[in-house]
């Protein structure tokens, strides 16, 4: 269906990535900085913000209210829940997930973590590492996110001083060593003037690497780094059930998202959970056929041998499939205002599949400050824990920290529809 | 291009800065499961790639953003008993069919067109509207805001008032009427600052209202589209869209839009910085100067309150290339009746609106 565009400039998908920070380190500064010098703020909403800082007698423009969020919050002043940003440099789109540094709100750290591909740390130069930098790295590490890039930012309040940049670096690079975080950039900026994160600037000059949005732009995708196992979740099968058309009188389209790995015609799959083996013989979208579907492509699978096969299933290769397991062993962040009840039943969602959950016992729950394992017999919003589940039927996991998409799953209250936890397997 | 500051096992556990490690998976491994190197040992290559057959590491953006939108698409089709999807005629419901066609085909879709009819439309959007669903073979439904009028469940302030806020009531009856679980829309996050924050799967309570502060968290992929009997979800596919990828998929899907998107001439008065059009149900009031000024829309409404920009851009090229460099956000260039308060929108979504 689609005409492939010549002379087009090179484009390098989407980026996902998240912002964290104290309160008042900057970051709607530095999102609203990002967002104007990409040219992703149109004139009326720049004629608002103006006017709005005027009215407030600021004397620059303050870029912080483009990201301003809904209005009871701007009543109350503070920023809840994770709100979703856009820019893109013309080769590269980028999503930004913003959620607020407030201690109470993990959970929305946590989930706008589940979807980033990189974090952006802020620190404010003149306060340096602090317990929330640590708590910010810690959530982003568990939630698997393996770049983080840390923004020193008010750079312009310490003179520019690069010994204080050094320093913050040095410190940081312990911590990070200790939580066995993997790769970590530092970066000095200020997002009131603007240096360092879309323009040099002038006062920086010390700092010889690349600028913020250089290292957003050149951050390698999801997916892109390790081989990885080929996961197919089915969400939705097609039978068309088009008896008077020979075409598709039999047509059983299995139709899901390459969660990880890749496909080709002619592999060799196994269904789970009934292990039931076939060979691919077509891989379509819209009914259209194409040779092979790589990692985060929808597509729709037609296998050679009449198999049974439903939402819920999973479609992987035959001779990489991953286990059952009725017990899993995860970190879970508690979502809800109600607290974990250990004698209910929950439903647990893992890619496609849904089974009964119960807790079988709390290992402990993280002090997210010191990073300490305490004793938990329940669990309230924003906590983290480390615990065990009984499943009433198996699931087909792979670890959070190989895989995301089947590593993860939530938790649902069947008495009010609402998503309760986040798990990580592992 | 990150560096590795860790050169130790990759578990942590043996720095010489500490005598316990943090790491969050440096725990044993769950008992019940493989160790990820056993599991991952035999990790094979596809014959594509042992052929040296090269393709892309990485989805382009608007593949990306495509697949993405197809992965929601399904989870409605596969979570809920009876969604419908609406369809006003628009450049983003159009994009939405699309999406659909690549989601489902070769079956039907699993849900019906829905349209809103405001009864304030421009004549070339309902015609194209049907055209669009005759050739798709799928089945649409039209309810309008004139019997919720007739049936007094909408009451007008002054007979030519934007329908637009009322659409909300006659789209609630509709889903009471058919029962509908989910309504699948074309908004995006873009759009509007109080949108931001908007889930893919928005809840709603069984009087269509959108409350900010009980919306279920969304990690990963994974959407909970539950919803009691009564309630229902409104589900968003391009909420990750900006207005520039719509068009940038519109040409490269070679997607046929209503011709008022592209530019014509209409005759129009200047009001506020906004081109008012001068129609059947809007005609000049008495000092207004009509001129003939070449223009298109941006977004397709409700007459009363939908304004054009000026434009020379006839073709989806053009548009592109005014959409790249555009200074006005669609809604604030367009919507006449948003103007008055920055929070209006998320007054309507309280009460219901799309
Ligand atoms: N001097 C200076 N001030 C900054 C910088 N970044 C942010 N600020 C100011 O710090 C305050 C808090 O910034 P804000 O972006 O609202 O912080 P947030 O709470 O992290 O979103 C505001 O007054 C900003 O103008 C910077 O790089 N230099």
């Amino acid at each position: 269906m689609s005409v492939p565009q010549a002379s087009l400039p090179p484009d390098h998908g989407v980026l996902r990535f998240l912002t964290c920070g104290s309160v008042d380190d900057g970051k709607s500064t530095l999102i609203g900085r990002l967002l104007y010098d990409t040219k992703a703020v149109l004139a009326d909403a720049l004629h608002a913000i103006e006017r709005t800082s005027r009215q407030r007698g600021l004397a620059e423009m303050d870029l912080s209210l483009l990201t301003d969020g809904l209005q009871a919050e701007r009543e109350q002043g503070i920023t809840i829940d994770v709100a979703y940003r856009y820019f893109s440099t013309g080769t590269r789109n980028f999503i930004i997930g913003d959620a607020p540094g407030h201690e109470q709100y993990t959970r929305n750290m946590v989930t706008a973590a589940s979807t980033a591909d990189l974090a952006i740390i802020l620190v404010d130069a003149r306060k340096g590492v602090l317990t929330q930098t640590r708590r910010h790295s810690y959530i982003a590490h568990l939630l698997g996110i393996h770049h983080l890039i840390v923004a020193v930012n008010k750079m312009d309040l310490v003179g520019y001083d690069q010994s204080v940049f050094a320093r913050i670096e040095a410190d940081y690079r312990d911590f990070a060593a200790r939580l066995g975080i993997g790769d970590v950039r530092f970066i000095p900026l200020s997002a009131l003037t603007g240096e360092m994160v879309v323009e040099r600037g002038e006062r920086l000059n010390w700092y010889q690497g690349p600028t913020l949005i250089e290292i957003l732009e050149n951050a390698p995708a999801a997916h892109t780094e390790r081989a990885e196992p080929f996961r197919f979740p089915v969400q939705y099968v097609c039978r068309p059930r088009a008896s008077a058309d020979p075409e598709l009188h039999d047509y059983r389209g299995f139709m899901g998202r390459v969660e990880s790995g890749q496909i080709a015609v002619g592999d060799i799959v196994t269904v789970l959970p009934s292990g039931r083996q076939s060979r691919v013989c077509a891989i379509q979208v819209g009914g259209v056929d194409r040779p092979l579907a790589i990692h985060e492509e929808s597509v729709t699978l037609l296998l050679a041998d009449e198999i049974d096969c439903s939402r819920g299933d999973m479609i992987v290769k035959a001779d990489e499939a991953p286990s059952p397991v009725r017990e899993i062993d995860a970190f879970l962040c508690w979502l809800s205002e109600t607290p974990l009840s250990p004698a209910r039943t929950y439903l647990l969602r893992h890619t496609t599949r849904e089974v009964k959950a119960r807790t079988a016992r709390i290992d402990y729950r993280l002090d997210l400050n010191t990073l300490e394992q305490g004793t938990a017999t329940t669990l309230d919003m924003n906590d983290i824990a480390h615990l065990r589940l009984k499943l009433a039927a198996p699931i087909f996991p792979d670890p959070y920290a190989d895989n995301r998409a089947t590593g993860a799953f939530i938790l649902i209250d069947e008495s009010t529809n609402n998503t309760i936890g986040a798990g990580m397997i592992g | 291009m990150f560096e590795r500051i860790s050169t130790s096992d990759s578990l942590g556990g043996h720095d010489s800065h500490t005598s316990r490690s943090l790491a969050p998976y440096a725990h044993k491994p769950a008992r019940t499961q493989a160790r990820p190197g056993e599991r991952h040992a035999r990790l094979s290559r596809s014959p594509v790639q042992a052929l040296g057959i090269s393709h892309p590491r990485t989805l382009s953006h608007l593949d990306w953003l495509e697949s993405d939108a197809i992965h929601i698409l399904r989870e409605v089709a596969g979570q809920c008993a009876n969604p419908v999807l609406l369809f006003s005629g628009g450049k983003d419901s159009i994009c939405l069919l699309r999406l659909a066609e690549k989601a489902f085909r070769p079956g039907p879709f699993p849900f019906p067109l829905l349209h809103i009819d405001t009864g304030h439309n421009y004549p070339e959007v309902i015609a194209f509207r049907d055209r669009r669903a005759a050739e798709l073979g799928e089945r649409l439904i039209v309810r309008s805001v004139e019997n919720s009028i007739a049936r007094g469940s909408v009451v007008l302030r002054h007979p030519g008032e934007s329908r637009n806020r009322h659409q909300s009531v006659t789209l609630l009856e509709a889903v009471e009427e058919f029962g509908f679980d989910a309504c699948i829309g074309g908004a995006r996050r873009d759009e509007e600052k109080s949108r931001a924050k908007e889930r893919i799967m928005s809840f709603r309570d069984a009087f269509g209202q959108w409350d900010p502060k009980n919306q279920r968290p969304e990690l990963w992929n994974l959407y909970n589209a539950r919803a009691h009997q009564g309630e229902h979800i409104r589900a968003f596919p391009i909420s990750d869209w900006t207005e520039l990828d719509v068009w940038q998929y519109i040409q490269r899907e070679g997607l046929e839009l209503p011709s008022i998107y592209y530019a014509h001439p209409r005759r129009v008065v200047r009001d506020k910085g906004l081109l008012r059009p001068v129609t059947d149900l809007t005609p000049a009031r008495p000092g207004d100067r009509v001129e003939e000024v070449r223009v298109r829309f941006r977004t397709v409404g409700d007459i009363t309150c939908t304004a054009p920009v000026e434009s020379e851009a006839d073709t989806v090229e053009k548009i592109l290339a005014e959409t790249a460099v555009t200074t006005i956000t669609e809604r604030g260039a367009t919507r006449m009746d948003d103007q008055t308060s920055e929070a209006s929108m998320e007054e309507r979504k309280r009460a219901g609106y799309f």
